[in-house]
């Protein structure tokens, strides 16, 4: 990816490592070739199914013209995100899910791996494709409260418009999911890295890690509300999900029982972490957080992955596709299981209990870890403390079309708006919330 | 099954598929290849004094995926010694008595002519075709294409071919001139028995533009060739048509051929045998099963029993213009059971053509800001109900009065079948221009002043 200012390096031996990319990046022959499949249709229905409005026929069109910057022009316009986007994106259910190609007897374009070659190439040809068109400072500072994909795509925007970006980021390494959550066979940490890299270099973007914004008094290496709301034009709430939930039943404090996105993180930047001796695992949820760690742990060499459900395959929430690879990667689905208790032998995890949801009785489920992929907690009291702002019943911050919450100095987006969807859902949260600012600092 | 057997000039050929003299018939064993895959006859790589070949020789045209639209070569006539070429031709013609072998010369003189005819005629060719078309290096040398577009100098090239050759003679015309038939005419005047076009077109591929050089390259430079290739195949039909009407002996049609559709059309234009290069320099000999399979259920599927029932038989409805048929119409229909609302037929019609295509739902500011100027009062509201439909997409509807039939948007459309044009005549009489230019009404309103005073109406 683009220009890179001070990195954040990684340890080497990080299981993710092992993992290889499903989905790699076209030659250049391959990406002309399945550009020039596409038809270049007008009001085009992918289109409309992407959440950031990525103009799809415009910048398919320009890479079957050799036309690469262009294409990664056309795609950052809306989704400065594009990189990772066409990695992580559920195209399936997205852009490419609406290709008119479907059903009509035709493989769909191939959008999220054409997106991929264009933001890829384009910025290892010219770096600087964005930032040197970024207008003059503004003057403007704006406080983005955590690093993900929301806080990213919206310091991008309001850099390029010249305005000053500081992101307080809690952990050690920026990114949010994209950096500690998705799969790496789709993205991994490094390459999440080298994004933020791109959008540091796009204009005044500081990322301050380690760096807790808190809702009373701070404490050495915190920021409290107050002086963020004092200090700052404006600020952006960008605060992603809390900790894994747990199920509250007997034997699931202790070894050998992890929170799905913790676990997923460890995978990814913990090179401490090993999976030596791991037989059976069992994934309790349904979701895709669920799909993804399951299809890790298969691919990382878990001999017997299972996911225990509590309803019916066709009531998962996860994504259909997930799990049609995670079945071909040897995940096992036991359905209509209610988890009840964690059976240990001494420490060590010997079994779930499970009670069968239609009231029949229940068993043991021989595994030696259980993973909990059952939802993440909201951070309600953190996005409270900011006077004005509202939340819905569910912990969600409520915002308006232009992501504006009830303080009109604060905005916010991303997971803790909407509950936890896709990174382009977040990364069109960053971009509407940016706009807005951009026209509250008179700019746009 | 219809008999594929042509008589071209009184030279009986097994079917009229001919490969072209070019790199495909460069050597003996190569035609025999040919022959042995299905091909009819093969025309020699030109002979004349061995020259000497640069590198690179050829550079394509690719559109979108497809490859090699167009071809073009900077490649000359043969650089094999004439003995070499003479002994593979004898040798050939023993192998294959039946097959048509076609000796492509181009030499200079008088003597030079006579001398390379009595060696082709002594080896067994079965037919001389004169290269009066190669358009780059040997036109340079008072050959090729200097000689095809000059009809004066072509007649009495072909007049020294006459009082030597005992076979017929056919003499490949060149497209690079402003009018075909002249050469044609200046053949049949000198008393060829045939003619064959249309040789390369002038050309330059490309330009690299890393290395600022046109393509291909030799080197740090290059130098204009010959275009072929189904790219061609338009021009090459136009000229054939062209030549027909004037050149009543056997025409050999040669331009983009590459399957038996494309031969059926030149015959039906007129051709009696068709010559193909760039096809096989692509796919190889094989290509031929293929068109001698689909001529042949073409023919029987018409009622023809032979090839020579079809030659021209389009012939008479290629004319000029001015004889069309004003008051044949015909509107673009859409069937919105095919219709994906892909929406390429409105944005054509917008922006390309007339204005005609309406996207239902738009209020009348919308319709005036897409580009509308006629507003229909009422648009059917039909949503695209394929399964490959865009969600939520409208089926485009063509307001028919302002429709003027121009074939655009059934051509950008991707749905086969979805988009056609009806027959809606503006008269049951047939009235042309060349009517309306004899009876003076051929001065529709809004032209210039000067022109209505030159006409005494202003």
């Amino acid at each position: 990816m683009g220009e890179t200012k001070a990195g954040y390096p990684l340890p080497a031996g990080r299981l993710e490592e092992a993992l290889k990319d499903k989905k790699p990046l076209y030659t250049r022959g391959e990406a002309l070739t399945e550009a020039n499949r596409c038809i270049y249709c007008v009001d085009a229905p992918c289109v409309k199914a992407c959440p950031t409005g990525i103009d799809i026929p415009t910048f398919i069109h320009k890479i079957a013209t050799d036309n690469v910057r262009g294409a990664a022009r056309t795609i950052f316009e809306d989704n400065l995100l594009g990189y990772s986007c066409a990695r992580v994106c559920p195209v399936e259910v997205l852009c490419v899910g609406d290709c008119v190609y479907n059903g009509w007897g035709r493989e769909p374009i191939q959008i999220g791996r054409l997106q991929r070659y264009a933001t890829e190439t384009a910025l290892a040809r010219d770096p600087a494709l964005l930032s040197r068109t970024r207008k003059p400072k503004s003057g403007r500072r704006v406080a983005l409260v955590g690093a993900g994909p929301a806080s990213l795509a919206a310091a991008g925007h309001l850099a390029l418009d010249g305005h000053h970006a500081v992101i307080f980021e809690r952990k050690s390494i920026p990114g949010g999911l994209n950096a500690l959550g998705i799969a790496p066979y789709k993205l991994q940490a490094d390459d999440a890295l080298d994004e933020i890299a791109f959008i540091e270099a796009l204009g005044d973007v500081e990322i301050r890690t380690g760096t807790s914004v808190v809702a009373g008094e701070p404490k050495a290496g915190e920021v409290g509300v107050g002086s963020l709301l004092a200090d700052y034009d404006a600020v952006f709430l960008g605060l992603g999900l809390g900790a894994d939930n747990f199920l509250g039943v007997p034997g699931e404090d202790g070894p050998g029982v992890y929170g799905a996105t913790a676990l997923i993180e460890r995978i990814k930047v913990d090179p401490s972490l090993s999976l030596a001796g791991l037989s059976r695992v069992a994934i309790v949820g349904g979701g895709n957080t669920a799909i993804d760690v399951a299809r890790e742990l298969a691919l990382l060499g878990v001999p017997d992955v299972f996911m225990v459900y509590r309803k019916g395959a066709a009531a998962m929430p996860g994504y259909a596709h997930e799990m049609d690879g995670a079945r071909r990667e040897g995940v096992r689905l036991v359905e209509h299981r209610q988890p009840t208790e964690v059976v240990r032998d001494g420490e060590r995890v010997v079994g779930l209990r499970v009670a069968r949801t239609n009231g029949e009785g229940d068993e043991v489920l021989t595994c030696d870890a259980v993973v909990l992929a059952i939802g993440q907690a909201r951070l309600t009291a953190l996005a409270a403390a900011f006077e004005g702002v509202k939340l819905d019943e569910r912990g969600r911050v409520l915002v308006d079309d232009d992501c504006r919450t009830g303080n009109p100095k604060v905005f916010a987006g991303g997971d803790c708006v909407n509950g936890g969807k896709e990174v382009v859902n977040a990364a069109q949260h960053g971009k509407l919330a940016a706009r807005a600012m951009g026209r509250m600092f008179g700019r746009g | 099954m219809a008999n594929l057997e042509i008589d071209f000039c009184g030279v009986k050929s097994p079917n009229p598929f001919w490969l072209a003299s070019a790199p495909p018939t460069n050597t003996g064993d190569q035609v025999k290849r040919a022959f042995d895959a299905g091909w009819g006859g093969a025309v020699w790589k030109t002979l004349g004094n061995p020259i000497v070949n640069v590198s690179s020789r050829f550079g394509g045209v690719d559109y979108g995926s497809t490859k090699l639209m167009g071809l073009n070569n900077i490649e000359l006539i043969t650089d094999r010694p004439l003995s070499v070429n003479l002994a593979e031709m004898l040798d050939v013609k023993k192998q294959y008595p039946k097959h048509t072998l076609i000796a492509s010369l181009m030499v200079d003189t008088r003597d030079e002519w006579h001398e390379i005819i009595q060696k082709v005629e002594d080896v067994g060719s079965d037919l001389i075709e004169l290269n009066f078309g190669c358009p780059h290096g040997m036109c340079e040398r008072g050959m090729g294409s200097a000689v095809g577009a000059e009809p004066e100098v072509l007649k009495t090239i072909v007049g020294w071919v006459m009082e030597k050759a005992t076979i017929p003679v056919i003499v490949k015309l060149t497209p690079n001139i402003g009018d075909i038939t002249e050469p044609a005419e200046a053949a049949l005047e000198a008393g060829a028995h045939a003619v064959s076009l249309i040789n390369t077109i002038k050309s330059i591929v490309g330009v690299d533009l890393d290395r600022m050089v046109p393509l291909p390259s030799v080197g740090n430079a290059s130098s204009n060739g010959g275009y072929c290739g189904p790219a061609v195949k338009p021009i090459a039909l136009h000229l054939l048509g062209q030549v027909a009407k004037v050149f009543p002996r056997p025409i050999s049609g040669i331009g983009g051929i590459s399957n038996w559709r494309d031969a059926a059309e030149f015959i039906a234009l007129g051709s009696t045998s068709v010559q193909v290069c760039t096809a096989v320099m692509h796919y190889g000999y094989r290509i031929v099963e293929d068109m001698i399979e689909g001529l042949s259920d073409f023919l029987d599927d018409r009622g023809m029993s032979s090839v020579h029932e079809l030659i021209g038989k389009a012939t008479p409805q290629y004319q000029e213009w001015g004889e069309l048929d004003l008051n044949h119409h015909v509107v673009a229909s859409i069937d919105p059971d095919k219709c994906i609302g892909c929406q390429l037929c409105f944005v054509a019609c917008m922006d390309g053509s007339h204005q005609c295509i309406h996207i239902p739902g738009m209020d009348d500011e919308a319709k005036r800001r897409a580009g509308h100027t006629v507003l229909p009062t009422s648009i059917p509201d039909r949503v695209v109900k394929t399964s490959a439909g865009a969600p939520g997409a409208r089926v485009p509807w063509v307001h028919e009065d302002e429709c003027v039939g121009c074939n655009l948007c059934q051509l950008v459309c991707p749905v086969e079948g979805c988009i056609t044009m009806v027959e809606q005549r503006k008269g049951p009489e047939v009235e042309t221009w060349n009517d309306r230019v004899a009876r003076g009404d051929d001065l529709p309103p809004g032209g210039l002043d000067a022109t209505l005073r030159a006409r005494g109406k202003l």
